[in-house]
């Protein structure tokens, strides 16, 4: 996958497989429920591994600073990413 | 060695990190754990003494921050400022350093003195980090001391660093101040400035903390302001906003929040080096076969099965155990005193109330001990994160599951086990319909009537109960979830931690917690509420003979699921008890269900125990007969009930209406107020009766009756 700065390439996190990494661009949302996110570590710039989703497809599970965080799909539409090398 | 000194200290860190661990280290057996004022968040406390000073220890709820954002967030946050502990012990996972400090800065921000734990060290170093703790303690202004929690390495030294640190804290001169950059810091200052300019306002708090938290919207920062007139100082919070969000395009709490994490990435860039090349760790193996797509449910159900086995078949055992010594004190005691009232009094109502209360006991011990050792080796995040999906759909949370299953055995320790749920909205949603699932209380009644009236076909009679309580929890969980709890969903953002091997200490600790704080404060309301229905179903007297009692049989058709008590023959008719004549005065209200008033009377005995209705039947139908045998109960309720369609409805009110006294206390308990209680009694009983209703009376007009 090539990176490029074009904004275009910003997908969001619950489009990406397992295996993938990537890095975060943007993040969506406001209020308590962005905050939350954030102090767990989802911030531009930050690199993510999704490790899996569950066995039914949601939530999914990413390896972020270095421990594993799961978080609902539906919540994965509001992080925006670049994807840095596929799974 | 005699006490010179007390200090308090309060325990602080990220859920996973170990603390609790630390905590048994340090205070071993002498704990106590009780409710945070008003809330139904742990508190525990306990004692250490180190050197010849007495430290007293403060378990604060384990937090990733300190924002308020959640209750457990707040009450951490208020302890560290208006509890004034001397101290702050911050205990860290030392494998997972980036986020657990992320909760350090927000510590350096509050002002607290503190001592950092780097536990479960020996876990980061195998996996291949290497810290220079010496220079990060320098870098951030903090002792530090490397632990191993579950093997007691460091603790020693940990106390040392804690009681040097409580000895120079008159001398601290560096006080770190978290850098936030020239523009944020211009802000701060003017905020600062407003602060300052108030009166007494900074007296308990340190201005800048203040500035920070204004600086964030922080809501309960500022509603202890708006108290006190400082519309200047919020207008200025306002501009500063404003400012930031300006110049960075975003919002302020995401900017202040990648500031810290900027502060920790830096200093940890400087003093720690993975040696190791990352890769797939034990843990992560584990994880592959227990979250597969294939396999993950097959194993999740099966340690759902063996949790529920352990729990409800173990547990008979001991509740076997339990009756049997009952039963042993009371012929005793029936042999030792004279016919009496208070022999009465003692044996049915004493007795057989204690037999009630710690009937439960087993379960809720075996129970815990299966929890402790899902939470503690990390598996009560996987069940979570499977059965989530499942969950989220009944506006649930994943880890909503395990209550909800074992509510089918017992429904107050599975209302006791909703503690693991973090959500207060989700928590409260389970318990509330966690009676709806069908405990194993109420299976004699059904095995009883559906045996009398459906004869084979009563298993599915049976199976259609389950089905129902599990149909009507869901449609019960989506009204409160739209009415009640409306709009403060949380997001489901959950850590999964390593695969921990769990510590016997900890795991037994957690049990005997769980059982000592049912028996002290659930025990004795339980007591006291079957004392007064004994009463109830025992006077007034008449004649001199012994009252039927109805709590004395409780037990054994819980543990025997006999029919009736045969040590017990009935001798005066329960319809002159003040039970009788309450049966009586609500039956009107029962009439249009079809039922009498001995199924009235019966189903008010039933809010001591469900399976004191099957007793009571017996008391009532099998009373005019000399023997009280099944085939005279079942040959009084043919009598009584005048159809299958009548039977059926009686079932469901069964199934549906209060399970028992202790439930009712349980949740008293667990949702932290009566009127909760309240609420859950009234909403079950207006559900019952209008389920109830729309079978008889549907099954009228169908034709059924």
């Amino acid at each position: 996958m090539q990176s490029t700065k074009n904004p275009l390439d910003s997908v969001p996190l619950s489009t990406c497989s397992e295996g993938d990494r990537v890095r975060i661009k943007k993040l969506k949302g406001e209020g308590a429920y962005k905050k939350r996110l954030t102090e767990m570590g989802l911030l531009k710039g930050a690199e993510i591994t999704i490790q899996k989703y569950a066995p039914l497809r949601d939530p999914m599970e990413l390896v972020i600073k270095g421990y594993h965080l799961s978080i609902r799909v539906e919540e994965a539409e509001n992080v925006l990413v670049q994807p840095m090398s596929r799974g | 060695m005699t006490v010179t000194s007390r200090y308090t200290i309060a325990l602080a860190g990220n859920p996973n990190s170990g603390k609790t661990t630390i905590f048994n280290q340090l205070t071993g057996s002498h704990q106590k754990v009780g409710n945070w004022g008003g809330v139904t968040v742990e508190k525990k406390e306990g004692v250490a003494r180190f050197n010849g000073i007495e430290y007293v220890i403060i378990d604060l709820p384990g937090t990733y921050s300190l924002s308020a954002y959640s209750l457990e967030e707040v009450i951490a946050r208020d302890y560290i400022i208006e509890g004034k502990p001397d101290l702050v012990v911050h205990v860290v996972d030392a494998g997972n350093l980036e986020r657990n400090l992320y909760l350090t800065t927000q510590l350096i921000e509050l002002g607290a003195p503190l001592v950092i734990a780097l536990n479960m060290f020996d876990e980061a170093q195998s996996k291949g980090l290497e810290v220079d703790y010496d220079h990060l303690s320098k870098l951030l202004g903090i002792p530090m001391v490397p632990t191993v929690g579950h093997r007691g390495k460091g603790i020693d030294k940990l106390m040392e660093a804690v009681g040097k640190a409580i000895s120079d804290r008159g001398s601290r001169s560096r006080h770190l101040q978290l850098p936030y950059g020239r523009e944020i810091e211009d802000e701060i200052d003017e905020i600062q400035h407003a602060i300052l300019s108030v009166d007494g306002l900074a007296d308990r708090h340190s201005p800048r903390w203040l500035a920070v938290k204004l600086l964030e919207d922080d809501a309960v920062v500022k509603k202890r302001l708006e108290l006190r007139s400082t519309d200047g100082i919020l207008a200025q919070a306002m501009i500063s906003r404003d400012h930031i969000q300006e110049m960075f395009d975003d919002d302020v709490e995401t900017v202040l929040t990648d500031r810290r994490y900027g502060f920790v990435a830096g200093a940890l860039r400087e003093t720690t080096r993975m040696s190791k090349e990352q890769r797939q760790t034990i843990s992560d193996h584990i994880d592959n076969v227990l979250t597969n797509r294939l396999l993950g449910f097959p194993v999740f159900f099966l340690f759902m099965w063996a949790l529920f086995q352990l729990t409800f078949s173990l547990g008979a055992h001991p509740q076997a155990w339990i009756a049997t010594g009952i039963n042993l004190a009371s012929k005793v005691m029936i042999g030792v005193m004279p016919p009496s009232l208070l022999r009465d009094l003692m044996v049915d109502g004493i007795l057989g109330g204690v037999g009630g209360v710690l009937v439960f006991l087993p379960q809720i011990l075996i129970l815990f001990l299966g929890i402790s050792v899902l939470e503690d080796t990390g598996y009560m995040a996987r069940a979570a994160f499977i059965m989530d999906k499942v969950m989220h759909t009944l506006g649930l949370h994943g880890k909503s599951f395990i209550p909800l299953i074992m509510g089918f055995g017992c429904n107050v320790p599975a209302i006791m086990a909703t503690r693991t749920l973090e959500s207060r909205r989700d928590r409260l949603l389970t318990i509330l319909i966690n009676p709806l699932m069908s405990c194993s209380a109420r299976l004699p009644v059904y095995v009883l009537v559906a045996g009398t009236f459906f004869g084979v076909a009563a298993g599915h009679v049976i199976f259609s109960l389950y089905l129902l309580g599990i149909v009507l929890a869901i449609g019960v969980g989506q009204i409160f979830r739209r009415t009640l709890f409306r709009g403060d969903a949380t997001p489901f953002v959950m850590e999964l931690p390593p695969y921990r091997i769990p510590t016997m200490q900890s795991t037994l600790i957690h049990m005997w917690e769980k059982g000592s704080i049912y028996l002290k404060k659930m025990g004795g309301l339980i007591l006291s509420f079957s004392i007064i229905i004994w009463f109830l179903g025992a006077f007034p007297r008449h004649s001199a003979s012994a009252p039927a009692s109805i709590s004395n049989t409780s037990i054994e058709a819980a543990v025997t699921d006999s029919a009736s008590s045969p040590d017990n023959p009935p001798t005066h008719d329960l319809s002159d008890t003040y039970i009788g004549k309450i049966g009586r005065v609500i039956e009107p209200a029962m009439r249009p269900l079809g039922f009498d008033w001995q199924m009235s009377v019966a189903l008010l005995t039933g809010f001591v125990a469900k399976e004191v209705v099957v007793s009571t039947m017996g008391v009532l139908y099998g009373s005019d007969k000399a023997e009280n045998s099944q085939a005279a109960v079942e040959h009084g309720l043919k009598r009584s009930i005048a159809s299958p369609l009548i039977a059926y409805a009686f079932l469901v009110f069964v199934l549906l209406y209060t399970p028992c006294l202790a439930t009712v206390i349980t949740i008293r308990r667990e949702a932290g107020g009566w009127k909760w209680a309240a609420l859950a009694v009234g909403y079950e009983l207006v559900l019952a009766w209008a389920m109830t209703f729309v079978i008889y009376r549907g099954g009228h007009l169908l034709g059924l009756g």
